[in-house]
């Protein structure tokens, strides 16, 4: 996913010598595109992501479109208060691309994990975010950053999921995409969890559930007419993200949900506050925390059977 | 730097800049702010700078030639705006709704290219950062613009202006002149006791830098460094510039209190007379 987006965005670069690209000395291989094709353009900062955030705000200043890459973490907390006051409070065209969504690392573990970011990030001032479940749709969402202005965190996930007919579902950002038309509830997922809510809508479908499957790759903007059209229509609603349930998607809906006259049974499926002392790989610890397509469908089928709705 | 066309005498700095500590003591009494001490040690250097060292002009605040000066140590933004006034970037509207509710300027600069403040800035640590960043795009896009930076010598106990210190160095970037308001008082007491920063200038040496110790209220000394920047070509320059907390003020010199406090009405007089008297000195 991320060497598809870079790879397309050098292709940008070369074409526009005032996008920047910076990174806090990570990101081994996959910048290989954008320094063959824009080399003057890329910067190693070395791993100083405060600094990293800082130098992006002042290229913004003086015109630069400015890609800052790292692990979520170092990215989005470590930098976190430059990237309120540098660039958030003063509205600059820098984006942030933060790698390893949730549990991506597996095995790295709790340093690498990316499971506080959307909360953070989601209340800064004028941030928007956006979290492409797919190599087409961070293509995609690569190509949207062109002529986009103001403060931009590109969430990336796991490599190698390729959406369906290898196509982009993702049209533009704000807009969720409707995967799957459903009659008995929907399912609201963002990145890594987009596929995890297609299989196990299927899964629902063997049950005879019919279940409506939205890409809410945007966390913020929310494309809140979505939530509410959902609140209208069904009387299951379920929130998916690799993300804690504290300040994500599931918070985010949640807030939509309770303005919206919405009676129905609402759930977030994310990951708790408190992790385990587990070990694993991304695989491993999303069937422990219950976030694999079969977890997931299992958990669903509870919730609906459970409620009188 | 380039030196702004008509040539200005250090008796006439003198001069600005015991006008511009009186507008800074009137705005301090009247907002009963804090931070006049901060102020009282750069404004010396930001008179320098805004009326000798910067190319900048407030008939083309955002020439893409300016000199970019960023105040890092935005707790003393009322020397900053002062001057910015005496300069002609600021008009006397501007300046009489500082730190007033629904007013113009709050205690903490806000960018405004239009007023000649090139960045928000009020958390420590931020500004040498964003000063790298610009003098790396102006080098790389070929401007022959300096980036001149303010700082305190408190925020050189932040690890951010030491990434930014080890990258300016790195990159040779000799268009990035930092200047260190050294008044050697931090928010709590003496530098020495909070954080020792000495050596400061080997410090920045061993990192790569041309660095000068001067005195920070010496006007011939300060424009004469000015000038010679960059002090060695194909590294950054840092200006150390040894000042006074409240400089200008017997009693508040080197006083901590005056970290915090503002002046009485009693102050107010007794400062006032004093600078008076400081700007035919």
């Amino acid at each position: 996913m991320r060497k598809a987006f870079y790879d397309r965005l050098a292709e940008m670069g070369a074409d526009d010598r005032n996008i920047q690209f910076l990174t806090a000395n990570l990101g081994y291989l996959f910048f290989d595109e954008v320094r063959r094709k824009c080399p003057a353009q890329f910067l190693d900062v070395g791993v100083a992501e405060a600094n990293m955030i800082g130098l992006a705000a002042g290229m913004a200043l003086c015109g630069k479109s400015v890609y800052c890459y790292s692990i979520i973490p170092f990215l989005t907390l470590r930098a976190c208060e430059q990237i309120r006051v540098d660039v958030c409070y003063q509205d600059l065209d820098v984006k942030l691309v933060g790698m390893g969504a949730g549990f991506t690392y597996g095995q790295e573990g709790f340093t690498h994990f990316g499971i506080e970011d959307l909360a953070v990030m989601r209340a800064m001032p004028g941030m928007t975010i956006v979290a492409p479940d797919t190599i087409e749709n961070a293509v995609r969402v690569a190509e949207l950053s062109r002529d986009f202005h103001g403060p931009l965190y590109i969430r990336l996930g796991r490599a190698g999921v390729h959406g369906p007919g290898d196509r982009p579902t993702l049209e533009r950002i704000g807009k969720a995409a409707l995967l799957r038309e459903g009659s008995d509830c929907a399912l609201i997922a963002i990145g890594n969890m987009v596929t995890v809510a297609e299989q196990a809508a299927q899964a629902l479908f063997g049950k005879g559930i019919n279940a409506r499957v939205l890409n809410m790759h945007t966390l913020k903007p929310l494309d809140e007419g979505a939530i509410r059209d959902c609140a209208k229509r069904f009387g299951f609603i379920f929130a998916l993200e690799e993300h804690s349930v504290i300040g994500g998607l599931g918070s985010a809906v949640a807030e939509v949900l309770a303005g919206s006259g919405f009676s129905g049974r609402y759930e977030r499926i994310g990951i708790p506050e408190a992790l385990s002392p587990v070990i694993g790989d991304v695989d491993y610890l999303f069937e422990f925390y219950g976030l694999s397509a079969g977890k997931v469908s299992k958990r669903l089928l509870k919730a609906m059977e459970n409620s009188d709705g | 730097m380039v030196v702004m066309a008509k040539k200005i005498s250090n008796r006439e700095l003198l001069g600005i800049a015991s006008e511009v500590r009186r507008e800074v003591l009137d705005m301090i009494c009247r907002t009963k702010g804090p931070h006049i001490g901060p102020c009282y040690s750069c404004i010396d250097l930001l008179v320098a700078l805004y009326f000798s060292g910067l190319k900048v002009s407030p008939a083309r605040p955002d020439d893409p030639a300016r000199d970019r000066f960023i105040f890092s140590k935005g707790h003393a933004s009322p020397a900053l705006y002062a001057v910015l006034h005496r300069r002609g970037f600021l008009n006397d509207a501007d300046l009489a709704g500082f730190a007033v509710s629904g007013g113009t300027l709050q205690q903490h600069p806000d960018r405004n290219i239009a007023k000649g403040i090139e960045v928000s800035t009020g958390s420590l640590g931020h500004g040498l950062s964003i000063g790298a960043g610009m003098a790396y795009s102006l080098k790389h896009d070929g401007s022959a613009s300096r980036v001149c930076v303010l700082i305190s010598d408190g925020e050189l106990d932040e690890g951010s202006t030491w990434e930014a210190v080890l990258f300016a160095g790195h990159h040779r970037l000799d268009n990035l002149v930092l200047i260190v308001d050294y008044n050697r008082m931090h928010a709590l007491g003496p530098s020495k006791d909070t954080l020792d920063l000495d050596p400061m200038a080997a410090k920045f040496r061993a990192f790569n830098w041309s660095a000068k110790t001067i005195d920070g209220h010496s006007f011939g000394q300060i424009t004469k460094t000015l000038r010679s920047v960059p002090l060695s070509s194909g590294k950054p320059s840092v200006i150390v510039a040894e000042t006074v907390k409240g400089k200008g003020v017997s009693f508040m010199e080197n006083e901590l209190r005056w970290h915090y406090c503002w002046p009485d009405e009693d102050d107010h007089k007794h400062a006032w007379r004093e600078l008076e008297g400081g700007s035919k000195s």
